[in-house]
């Protein structure tokens, strides 16, 4: 399948031209289109988040700040019973925790959460990348859209043909 | 608002965005080596002091009892303050969706980054054996020996490495997508360096999705450690029960002490960024009105803690606490105790004048008084409440000497030789951030005109 799909390519000037040719596309049936926007721009998400679920970056989140916790926990209250230090006859450590201990696994939370969110924006978004893909153009990250429609070669001309009447300043294969 | 707005400039586009910060890459004329040459010697000056003092040991720093804590420690929280103000623009502006701290936070954050590396050097300038350091971090060894998690001071270590980190991540991250059309606009060596370090960004819906998201949660993290730090920074006095220190009014007190020296570092570096580099169409008059008015604002509350100081301190009852207060208020430090006060609460108080929150000079006036009273305000904490504490024989009066004050001064050349360098090889003007808040391009404005 992956032999057969070719992709058309979409420069637009301007935000409202681009959500005419999603909109266009999407009614005609294309589902395979990767957008390229210098910036967030809502009126082009808003057309593309509609059948989507949210990014599944908190889940990253979530998991590095609870290992954070945990092992904060564990880490404060195993030293203090391999190295104990009593204070006013008062027992080393505290069930569930420890007063003291709230402020390092406090930061060991955000830490660990912090990591674990930057590595699934990495992976998500599959970054470390040493090339741009082949519908890449430059002028996307400057002042330029882009749509990239995938789709079976014979469907090209169409998919150029929306593309251009929905107001596109270039096309290409 | 009327004549802020009126001489605003025509509103940039997209394209002018690319072409204005890529311009502020351009290779550097004689001025900036001339300022390079400067601060280079003085951080030598304090590198030079630092190898004297390890050399001889703490005496060359004028330690002796009681001040064992002087002006390293000073330093240090003033240093952690200052990165404060570029958290609370990138995270909690952020979550507050304030958008005029688009053009100033990309240099705030790198202001934080930098404050926070210039502050960590001093518990190790402090500590005198700064090569025995990593005792600070609890790692398995043969005697079974743990850091004591119960030690404000091992609070401290993780709350200031932890807000290291993710000062950085937050910043590497807002970093990528600009350096991305950094890449696409330069050629040679230069592209290929910034193609490493863009990690192939392209902007496809995809990765904006993701980013985003881990953008605000980024931003939902950063928050509340912000607050902790300084805080945490606190109890490492408030904890101890030295008079003049052992408040529960330490935490508010410091964090708003350090957001308001924050602010006024943040004007200190970019008022010239927007001289030099020609921004006056990104970081705008009413920019400056928004940041005097938080300096103003936490000025007050400052003003507001220093009457909590004083009263609780009267109305606790406690003898030695009231005899403390006493001698501060009227003794060896008084002097420094007027600077902080006519620094920090008198002097913002011009900012209540329109005219001053608009004007560069006045805004670099009050900017460099603030941070000499917020400077001030540590060191007299810190010092006057160690040299007058429960007993007499351990009173004592601490006299700077030139090796310490060589290497703080020399902190201040490592601050700023970061900044130098760093606005020379990244966008300290966001590329995307500020895009974000122009209008978008678009072609039927109102109808027809196309084609």
């Amino acid at each position: 399948m992956a032999a057969t799909t070719s992709t058309v390519l979409g420069v637009f000037a301007h935000v409202d031209t681009t959500v005419r040719a999603l909109e266009e596309l999407r009614a005609k049936g294309y589902h395979d289109l990767t957008v390229y926007t210098p910036v967030p721009v809502h009126e082009i998400e808003d057309v593309l988040e509609r059948d989507r679920p949210v990014s599944r970056v908190r889940v990253f989140t979530l998991l590095g700040g609870v290992i954070g916790l945990v092992s904060a926990w564990l880490l404060t209250q195993w030293t203090s019973l391999k190295w104990g230090l009593y204070v006013g006859g008062k027992p080393p450590i505290g069930f569930p925790v420890s007063p003291p201990y709230i402020v390092i696994m406090f930061e060991m939370m955000v830490l660990f959460g912090g990591i674990a969110t930057l590595i699934g924006m990495v992976v998500l978004g599959r970054l470390p990348r040493f090339r741009t893909s082949a519908a890449f153009d430059p002028r996307f990250t400057n002042d330029r859209f882009g749509v990239a429609v995938h789709c079976t070669p014979e469907r090209g001309p169409s998919v150029r043909e929306i593309l251009r009447t929905a107001g596109a300043e270039d096309v290409r294969a | 608002m009327s004549t802020i707005t009126e001489r605003r400039p025509s509103t940039p586009t997209y394209g002018d965005v690319n072409r204005d910060v890529i311009a502020t890459l351009r290779p550097p004329g004689n001025l900036y080596f001339a300022w390079m040459c400067i601060v280079g010697l003085i951080l030598t000056c304090g590198i030079l002091a630092w190898t004297y003092q390890i050399f001889i040991g703490m005496g060359a720093a004028g330690k002796r009892t009681p001040q064992m804590w002087a002006m390293y420690i000073t330093t240090f929280v003033f240093w952690i303050g200052i990165g404060h103000a570029g958290t609370l623009i990138s995270a909690v502006l952020y979550l507050f969706r304030a958008r005029w701290r688009t053009s100033i936070y990309r240099a705030a954050e790198a202001m934080t980054i930098f404050a926070v590396m210039t502050a960590g050097l001093f518990p190790l300038i402090h500590a005198g054996r700064m090569w025995f350091a990593y005792f600070l971090l609890p790692y398995p060894n043969q005697r079974y020996l743990w850091p004591n998690f119960k030690s404000p001071l091992v609070w401290d270590v993780f709350a200031i490495s932890t807000y290291l980190s993710i000062s950085t991540v937050f910043f590497i991250v807002g970093l990528v997508p600009d350096i991305a059309a950094l890449r696409d606009a330069s050629t040679g060596w230069r592209r290929r360096i910034y193609s490493m370090l863009a990690l192939g960004w392209e902007g496809s819906d995809s990765q904006w999705r993701h980013y985003r998201r881990a953008y605000g949660l980024f931003a939902a993290l950063a928050t509340p450690l912000v607050l902790s730090v300084h805080s945490v920074v606190s109890w490492d006095f408030a904890m101890a029960l030295v008079p003049g220190w052992h408040s529960t009014l330490f935490a508010p007190f410091f964090v708003d002490g350090a957001i308001f020296s924050g602010f006024a570092m943040v004007l200190i570096l970019v008022l010239p960024m927007r001289y030099f580099f020609n921004l006056y169409a990104y970081i705008q008059d009413k920019h400056l009105d928004a940041m005097a008015k938080l300096i103003l604002v936490t000025g007050l509350v400052l003003t507001y803690f220093y009457v909590c100081e004083l009263f609780t301190s009267w109305y606790s009852g406690d003898h030695i606490e009231k005899a403390s207060l006493f001698w501060r208020l009227t003794s060896s430090y008084s002097w420094a105790l007027a600077t902080m006060y006519f620094c920090n609460c008198v002097a913002p108080l011009i900012l209540f004048w329109k005219k001053a929150r608009t004007s560069p000079f006045w805004l670099y006036v009050v900017s460099i008084l603030v941070l000499i009273g917020m400077w001030f305000e540590r060191f007299n904490i810190i010092v006057p409440s160690l040299g007058h504490d429960f007993y007499p024989y351990t009173w004592g009066i601490y006299v700077p000497t030139l090796t310490d004050s060589t290497i703080i001064v020399g902190s201040f050349a490592w601050f700023f030789i970061l900044f130098l360098g760093f606005i020379k090889v990244m966008p300290s003007l966001s590329v995307v951030e500020v895009k974000e808040t122009l209008p978008p391009p678009i072609k039927d404005m109102a109808h027809g005109g196309h084609h």
